[in-house]
């Protein structure tokens, strides 16, 4: 019962934080990087950042074991972040 | 149920874990959840609402220009030292013309915003009795009455849940088409509720994903600061390149004479045409001072938060600067945001996001009660109700049957309190939040009846609204009616309306709480032949709705 109340939580966890992660660094890597102007490259960022959380929740629950779901909003996190990153160094904002 | 998660395969698995993930999803804020579509539901109809709530007013629109005028002399008047002046001019749904400035020394603590009404008739303000009208469902529906910007987190945070919860439960439907059209209300239990909770969901899917994702979007500068702060230095200025027309210049401290605000009105209307939807003027009295012009939003579908705007130099009353057509985007965002407020809606589009709504309302409400369904279904016979499952139940009638009620109450107390009561209209909320809390005691306290019983309140208090209506104002259905006054005979009659609902509703729990204490002793034994038991249920399904609930069923909708 402990185990699986443990994993429930793990897998919340990754949902809601792990989630909010992704989206925040979808919508940073969009708004920098979508070629639009800068006000129509955010709103769009933001927009579909939700769908991005949302797309990382039903991963987190759908996949078969909690490495893969932390895996699988983890590593998108780093790598929009990094993209982020890159377009920040270079100046693409 | 998680344990499946690691041999859970394929698309079974799939939907196994997606009907885990809408379950639950969808039962942590199912009560907040059910209120913020109850009110939301409500907030279409809000200046209708505020009027009924004021039926003192009886007042026509006048035309923008003229309004705005008397607004301008209204407030060089009583408000020249503001730092900012909102003039909202009558329209079809709001006949009075509303203020609101910003006195530059508010009370600590205060933002320093003052509301006053006028009629458009005389120019002056109106006395009526104080009350929050429809304000307070609007309000409600995001904010939760929780300080700033609390209530809107904890709003935004339950639309992310249901957001989840939707998207969740299309992938557990398997035959989402088959059986929208499926309903079977005489096989009882939790079969009826889960075709009732189907249909009510399917059928507004695209509104209530729509309804969800917009009310997200509505907040996404608060809720998402990453996409802003990647790009811009401060989220100010994100606003000032999105929403311009609340760009806010600052004060050059030399007096001048405000511009006359009714010709910038009439070019603006000339211009668009089309009408006003708000005079904000910043800084009046100074040189500084501008006037910006926007376009109403029932104007347009994108136009809720994002409309086109004029800026005039508030001395001379040159135009600024101004945009007609947003960029695409922008609009793509303003029609998102302009169909969750639904401003632009004609009546009968309005009935009919008020009726989606209401289905939505209901979507919540049979998914709350299915979670109870689904585990007394399977609960042994005889074996004393879990506690989780007598919370759930309690809270469920405590706040799906007694928020109807509490609606009633505010209403009650609108036409109850004295017009004159110092401080009325914060009795009238103590009045819904104080029904609200006596419900969910009596839910906890009597088990058995408390759907009944709490139905049949919300049925009888909600029936009586327009009867309180007759004896204490001159503007009742024998009124109403025969002089096409659509806004307060709406107001009755959709009451009344309710109440039929909720009365039908609180039969239909009166039968099913009777029908256990027969029904289910017969029907225990389960193991009968197939032919016996289609006999036995064309049978019953005379004698009422509840009886053949025990059969074995599996796990997925």
């Amino acid at each position: 019962m402990m185990r699986y109340r443990l994993a429930v939580f793990s897998r919340a966890t990754a949902a809601i934080l792990g989630g909010y992660a992704l989206a925040s660094a979808a919508a940073a890597c969009l708004a920098i990087w979508l070629p639009l102007r800068r006000p129509d490259a955010v709103v769009t960022a933001q927009m579909l950042s939700f769908v991005f959380y949302a797309c990382g929740v039903i991963w987190v629950f759908a996949t078969r074991n909690a490495w893969r779901a932390w895996a699988g909003v983890l590593l998108p996190s780093a790598l929009l972040g990094g993209l982020f990153a890159i377009g920040r160094a270079m100046g693409a904002a | 149920m998680k344990a499946k998660g690691e041999k859970a395969q394929g698309e079974e698995g799939l939907r196994q874990s997606m009907s885990w993930l809408h379950t639950w999803s969808g039962l942590i804020f199912g009560w907040v959840l059910f209120a913020m579509f109850l009110t939301g539901t409500l907030a279409f109809f809000r200046p209708e609402i505020t009027s009924w709530m004021q039926p003192e007013i009886q007042t026509r629109p006048a035309p923008a220009a003229q309004s705005v005028a008397a607004a301008q002399r209204y407030l060089s008047e009583h408000a020249s030292d503001a730092t900012r002046w909102f003039i909202t001019p009558p329209s079809d749904r709001e006949p009075l013309i509303q203020l609101l400035y910003q006195s530059p020394k508010p009370k600590p603590g205060e933002r320093g915003f003052v509301r006053v009404k006028l009629d458009p008739a005389t120019g002056e303000a109106v006395t009526a009795r104080q009350t929050r009208g429809g304000d307070f469902f609007y309000r409600f529906h995001f904010e939760l009455e929780t300080a700033f910007p609390w209530g809107r987190w904890l709003a935004s945070i339950a639309g992310m849940f249901m957001l989840v919860a939707i998207i969740s439960g299309v992938i557990t439907h398997k035959k989402i088409f088959t059986d929208f059209f499926t309903f079977r209300p005489r096989k009882g239990g939790q079969r009826a509720w889960m075709d009732g909770h189907n249909a009510l969901s399917v059928l507004g899917l695209p509104f209530h994903l729509m309804i969800t994702f917009s009310g997200l979007v509505l907040f996404m500068a608060m809720l998402m600061p990453a996409g802003i702060l990647a790009v811009y230095e401060n989220p100010r200025q994100y606003s000032d390149d999105v929403f311009k027309a609340f760009k806010i210049a600052p004060a050059r401290n030399e007096p001048a004479p405000l511009v006359p605000l009714a010709p910038l009105v009439a070019q603006a209307q000339e211009h668009w045409q089309g009408r006003v939807g708000r005079v904000t003027v910043n800084h009046p009295g100074d040189a500084g001072a501008t006037v910006t012009l926007v376009r109403d939003a029932a104007d347009g579908v994108s136009y809720g938060r994002l409309a086109p705007y004029m800026r005039f130099d508030g001395v001379t009353g040159a135009l600024q600067e101004g945009e007609d057509e947003l960029s695409a985007t922008v609009r793509t965002a303003g029609v998102i945001t302009g169909l969750h407020l639904g401003l632009f809606a004609e009546p009968l589009l309005r009935w009919l996001y008020f009726l989606v709504s209401l289905a939505g309302t209901g979507m919540v409400g049979t998914g709350l009660v299915l979670w109870i369904a689904k585990r007394r279904q399977k609960a042994r016979p005889g074996a004393r109700e879990a506690f989780s499952l007598r919370l759930v139940d309690a809270l469920n009638a405590g706040t799906v049957a007694g928020l109807f009620i509490s609606v009633a109450a505010f209403f009650w107390a609108n036409r109850l309190l004295p017009a004159d009561m110092p401080g009325r209209q914060l009795w009238e909320t103590r009045a819904f939040f104080a029904v609200w809390g006596l419900s969910l005691v009596y839910a906890f306290l009597f088990q058995h009846r408390k759907w009944r019983d709490l139905l049949a309140a919300a049925a009888a208090t909600l029936a009586l609204v327009p009867v309180i209506n007759a004896l204490t104002t001159s503007r009742h259905l024998g009124v109403s009616l025969p002089a096409g006054d659509w806004v307060m005979a709406g107001f009755d009659l959709t009451c009344l309306a309710g109440a039929l609902l909720l009365a039908w509703m609180a039969r239909k729990a009166a039968r099913a709480a009777k029908a256990p204490a027969k029904g289910r002793p017969a029907a225990r034994p389960v193991a009968k032949p197939a032919v016996q038991q289609a006999v036995q249920s064309v049978a019953q399904s005379d004698m009422g709705p509840r009886q053949g609930a025990y059969e074995p069923r599996g796990d997925t909708p």
